[in-house]
């Protein structure tokens, strides 16, 4: 039977694209911010909008505050995430102190445009936080996110998340999701 | 002082110390007491629900809470804004589970009791209109102007920020306000001075603490003092307007910090302010030009009109409006309400306004800065969330409770003020004057103190002539 190449090459290429998203929630987990930030492109834009409550006939308009415009729960660039990763390191962050313990689960990964150097990906994802004894969080829903192939590897250049919560049940976000 | 473990609730003034500075940690964590406050304070108090801009066309609504009720900010056709309790007259169900959106008929899933705001179609928006089979079942002897959605009777549309009170008897909104009224504006005006001139950004972030919403008003009623610790990381990182390593609010390195000139303003009706009308605290200074420009040129604007006015030019916060409504009227430029769920959780509700005619880069500048200051993903605001929930949980333990919490910076050394009802506090950053103001106020209305003796306590505030008597 003739192997289908192109079959294999997509193959190939979500295995790629699926090592680089768990490697990278690895370096989350295991707190090695300096190394994740390097996995994000210099043009990285990262955005969760706030979520609401509307009629099935304007979901489309009016489910989620538009980043770029609206008031998001995160809408920034690299340099503000670099701020963050900053304050994380001051061991003066309250939020953080003592840190949270913190496990990253990215699944249902599937690429949804090909355009070499670029990538789409869809995926879901659950961050789970536990913190100082009962505080527990459940961060649960869905990502898109836009990767770039270069020279020294796969880059992040634009993640969308849509968090399922419209009012948040976590007392904040203090840990990357 | 009095703890309140066993027995039935007595006077929780008795909790409340402010000669001695001292505050039983009961106030914090005691359910009994949260039910009080619900029945005897939320229900009579001026409460923000919303802001205008967030309704502009005739049937926008706008879902909201006052105190443990949802209610329904609306729009009707003629314009005029309403609040109605967002729960159907027959068997109580919420009427609109939506956060926003346009409709001028609120009807009920559950029996479809329909509530119209089009007052072609009711005498008074938000009556009852539709009743299926209303014939059949009442014999036409149902009376429906008696059964339209509950209202809130009076609403006040101050520039843009909508308050409203349960209470017939409640004094009129600027009464209740009061001089604080200064610090409202400069929340509305536009930062070039033009008055009503601001409206909120889509999205009002809601999140749940595990903590008593008092901590919050008060957190920001006049609590400079929590800035150095709780927030040393993001000073050590330089999240403000002049990038890395500039202050977290832009002040300008010749103005002595935070706190030279600065005074705390605390009102008997228990509003408090951070800083005084004459602290003039110019705009921050920008990394980048274009928007030193704009704000340069927006206080030059602002100061020429003011001081034409002889009004001055100080008064952004952050302050709380008595009880639960938090804002600063700078950078960032923000207000929060903290509705309270039981005696140890709370929802905050942030909004974050901006000018309306602000260019567009100037928009997009403020709302990434508000979103890296504050809110669950602000990196000031997330470390005051730690503070809330571990202090309401680390204070209610039997053996915590007995202890009560110190509120004893500048006790007694309280100076007067120009403004009526008020004092000042030269303890600019270590002062809790605001604080002993707002728990003396909650109190005599959580005691269901009467309107009449309310509004007598609050005539004149003694604080600095009876110490200058004493």
């Amino acid at each position: 039977m003739a192997i289908d190449e192109s079959a294999v090459q997509r193959l190939l290429l979500l295995a790629e694209v699926t090592d680089f998203l768990h490697r990278e929630a690895d370096l989350l987990d295991e707190r090695r911010y300096e190394e994740w930030l390097s996995l994000l492109a210099d043009d990285y834009q990262y955005s969760v909008p706030l979520r609401m409550n509307v009629r099935y006939n304007e979901v489309a308009e009016r489910e989620q505050t538009k980043a770029g415009e609206e008031i998001c729960w995160f809408d920034e660039g690299k340099e503000t995430t670099e701020l963050r990763v900053a304050q994380l390191a001051t061991g003066k962050h309250w939020a953080e102190e003592p840190v949270s313990r913190v496990t990253h689960l990215v699944t249902n990964i599937r690429l949804t445009s090909t355009e070499l150097p670029e990538v789409e990906v869809s995926c879901r994802f659950i961050v789970y936080r536990n913190r100082v004894a009962d505080e527990s969080d459940f961060l649960v829903g869905r990502r898109r996110d836009r990767l770039r192939r270069t020279g020294d590897g796969w880059q992040v250049c634009r993640r969308q998340l849509l968090l399922d919560q419209s009012v948040l049940l976590a007392k904040n976000l203090s840990v990357f999701i | 002082m009095h703890t309140f473990s066993e027995g039935t609730p007595g006077r929780v003034r008795d909790l409340v110390d402010v000669v001695r500075g001292q505050i039983s940690r009961e106030i914090f964590v005691d359910e009994r007491i949260h039910r009080l406050e619900l029945e005897n304070l939320f229900p009579r108090a001026w409460l923000f629900v919303g802001h205008a801009s967030q309704v502009p066309q005739p049937g926008d609504f706008f879902a909201s809470w006052m105190g443990s009720d949802p209610v329904l900010l609306t729009r009707d056709d003629a314009g005029k804004l309403h609040v109605l309790l967002n729960s159907c007259r027959h068997r109580g169900m919420r009427v609109c589970r939506y956060d926003e959106g346009n409709t001028m008929r609120f009807t009920c899933p559950y029996h479809a009791w329909s509530y119209s705001i089009d007052g072609s179609l009711v005498s008074t928006p938000g009556d009852l209109h539709g009743v299926p089979q209303l014939k059949a079942a009442y014999s036409g002897k149902l009376r429906k102007e008696d059964w339209g959605l509950v209202r809130c009777p009076k609403v006040r549309d101050y520039k843009g920020l909508v308050f409203a009170t349960w209470d017939t008897e409640a004094p009129e909104f600027d009464d209740y306000a009061g001089d604080f009224h200064w610090w409202l504006d400069n929340l509305a005006d536009a930062f070039d001075g033009t008055e009503a001139g601001t409206e909120v950004f889509r999205g009002v972030q809601k999140w749940r603490i595990r903590s008593n919403w008092k901590l919050v008003s008060e957190n920001f009623l006049g609590d400079t003092y929590h800035g150095a610790s709780t927030h040393a990381s993001v000073e050590a990182v330089g999240i403000g307007p002049g990038g890395r390593g500039k202050r977290r609010h832009g002040e300008r390195p010749n103005e002595g910090g935070f706190s030279r000139g600065r005074f705390k303003t605390s009102f008997r009706l228990g509003h408090g302010a951070s800083d005084n009308l004459d602290y003039e605290l110019p705009y921050p200074e920008f990394a980048e030009q274009p928007l030193n420009d704009y704000f340069t040129e927006a206080w030059n604007t602002r100061k020429a009109k003011l001081d034409k006015e002889a009004r001055p030019l100080g008064g952004r916060g952050p302050a709380t409006m008595f009880p639960n409504m938090s804002f600063s009227a700078g950078f960032p430029r923000t207000i929060l309400v903290a509705h309270p769920l039981s005696a140890t959780e709370t929802e905050v509700w942030r909004w974050y306004l901006v000018d309306k005619a602000a260019p567009e880069f100037v928009r997009d500048w403020l709302r990434h800065y508000y979103m890296r200051y504050a809110g669950p993903g602000g990196m000031t605001e997330q470390d005051d969330m730690e503070n809330w929930d571990y202090a309401t949980q680390a204070s209610r333990g039997v053996v915590a409770r007995r202890y009560p919490y110190n509120y004893q910076q500048g006790l007694g050394e309280e100076v007067p003020s120009a403004l009526r009802q008020a004092v000042h506090s030269h303890h600019a950053i270590a002062g809790e004057v605001n604080a002993r103001a707002f728990y003396r106020r909650w109190s005599e209305f959580v005691d269901n103190l009467s309107w009449a003796e309310l509004n007598k306590l609050a005539e004149v505030d003694d604080r600095a002539t009876a110490r200058a008597q004493g």
